[in-house]
């Protein structure tokens, strides 16, 4: 798996720029948090990563093939089971034996076959992540994916995601340093123009 | 002019008697089963045409496009209109099936077509995303967000394909069906028979909405379960 680069990478929205001339790269085996304050382009960042989204300007190379992404709503089949919502992305690649691991291992224990609309906020969550992990991806995006996740299964669910690091990028987007100190690797700081002041040695880039 | 006999309007127990008596007539069932497999034949045609060219419209605006006009035509001109063409076209036995499907189709497809352009955009992008094959988006994405649609145009149409379906009969007073029963007790004044075939018309037609209404649930609820 090669680097994940961004070059120059600018996008705006009408007369506002979201995002300035971002220069990044994302090696296999990483770990990244991305933190700022809202509104600064971290979820537009996201999916011009993830081919969601085109930039205006500046160039993604190095995109691989398999990506999941957990995104900030749940993207769930309400009417369907846990079990058949990640088998919708996996289809026959994965086992009934290992999407039960998978889910067990989230503390969703005796869900896989619930309808997700009878799931609390919480579950459905986890029930969203279960599906990018067993999705098997080369990079795996989690925009504000612990949100609404009580401490004890945040941190169980970090654990999981941190197991399956091997062979992978992990972009992390988060508003919580406790979270992005928990996840580890390289921490990018997304601003905006006008705040200035830098922390830590993170990598700091001004949008 | 006959005294006695109840033209212009017939109590409720004269038809009640009049249908208790007819359906023991050697030509009850065969009449009414001519009649249901005719206009159900008509309304299943136009629930699959409906279905396919609507999920065929959603994936192409040029099929949208180029359906556009007929399926317009087929809303707005006079279900008269049709049946006197279609006495011309077809056979007379035909014609039910044919007019049936006529006041299907353009319901099912409408509603159908609209439950498609209904379909959550975040879903589409994350199955997008994980180049989901079009058939599991069909059947995890894009079917659940008709289900309502197809319900209701389903609920729609099968009393309208009754009613259309008899005029049919009726005007080309088709051998053996239940038009032809009408058309005889308007021609003999049997007001009795007119009401008693009437009545037996819209139970059919209940009971037939209420069958293919729980079999459409059935499917979609096993579809769930899988």
């Amino acid at each position: 798996m090669k680097d994940l680069i961004l070059e120059h990478v600018a996008k705006r929205f009408g007369d506002k720029t979201v995002l300035r001339d971002v220069n990044l790269v994302f090696p296999p085996d990483s770990v990244n948090c991305v933190m700022g304050p809202s509104g600064c382009g971290k979820t537009t960042l996201m999916r011009i990563i993830a081919g969601l989204a085109e930039p205006d300007s500046g160039t993604v190379t190095g995109r691989p093939e398999k990506i999941s992404f957990v995104f900030q709503e749940d993207r769930l089949c309400e009417d369907f089971s846990a079990a058949a919502n990640i088998r919708l992305v996996t289809g026959r690649s994965v086992t009934d034996g290992e999407i039960e691991k998978c889910l067990v291992s989230l503390g969703l224990d005796g869900s896989a076959h619930r309808p997700v609309r009878e799931l609390s906020g919480g579950m459905k969550r986890r029930v969203a992540i279960a599906r990018a992990l067993c999705f098997r991806p080369d990079l795996l995006i989690l925009d504000e994916a612990f949100k609404g996740l009580d401490e004890e299964r945040k941190q169980l669910t970090m654990e999981r995601i941190l197991a399956e690091k091997k062979g992978r990028i992990i972009i992390c987007v988060t508003h919580d340093p406790a979270e992005a100190e928990y996840m580890g690797g390289k921490l990018i700081l997304l601003d905006k123009p006008e705040q200035r002041e830098l922390g830590g040695s993170a990598e700091r880039i001004i949008t | 002019m006959a005294v006695g006999i109840e033209i212009l309007l017939v109590s409720p127990w004269t038809v009640a008697v009049r249908l208790f008596h007819l359906i023991f007539e050697r030509d009850f069932w065969p009449t009414v089963f001519f009649s249901i497999l005719r206009i159900s034949a008509g309304f299943f045609l136009g629930l699959l045409l409906g279905t396919l060219l609507a999920v065929l419209s959603g994936r192409s605006s040029l099929m949208e496009t180029l359906l556009w006009p007929y399926v317009t035509g087929i809303k707005s001109v006079p279900v008269a209109s049709f049946i006197i063409i279609s006495l011309i076209w077809l056979k007379n036995s035909q014609l039910a099936v044919f007019i049936s499907f006529l006041m299907v189709f353009p319901v099912i497809y409408s509603n159908v077509l609209q439950g498609i352009k209904s379909t959550d955009p975040a879903l589409l992008e994350m199955a997008s995303l994980y180049r989901v094959p079009w058939k599991r988006k069909l059947f995890y994405i894009y079917i659940p967000a008709i289900r309502p649609y197809l319900l209701s145009a389903s609920s729609v149409s099968l009393g309208m394909s009754w009613k259309a379906g008899i005029a049919a009969e009726v005007i080309g007073v088709v051998r053996g069906s239940i038009g032809e029963k009408l058309y005889d007790a308007k021609i003999y004044f049997l007001t009795s028979d007119l009401f008693a075939w009437t009545v037996m018309i819209v139970l059919i037609s209940v009971v037939f909405e209420k069958t293919i209404l729980f079999l459409l649930r059935r499917i979609f609820k096993r579809m769930e379960n899988r």
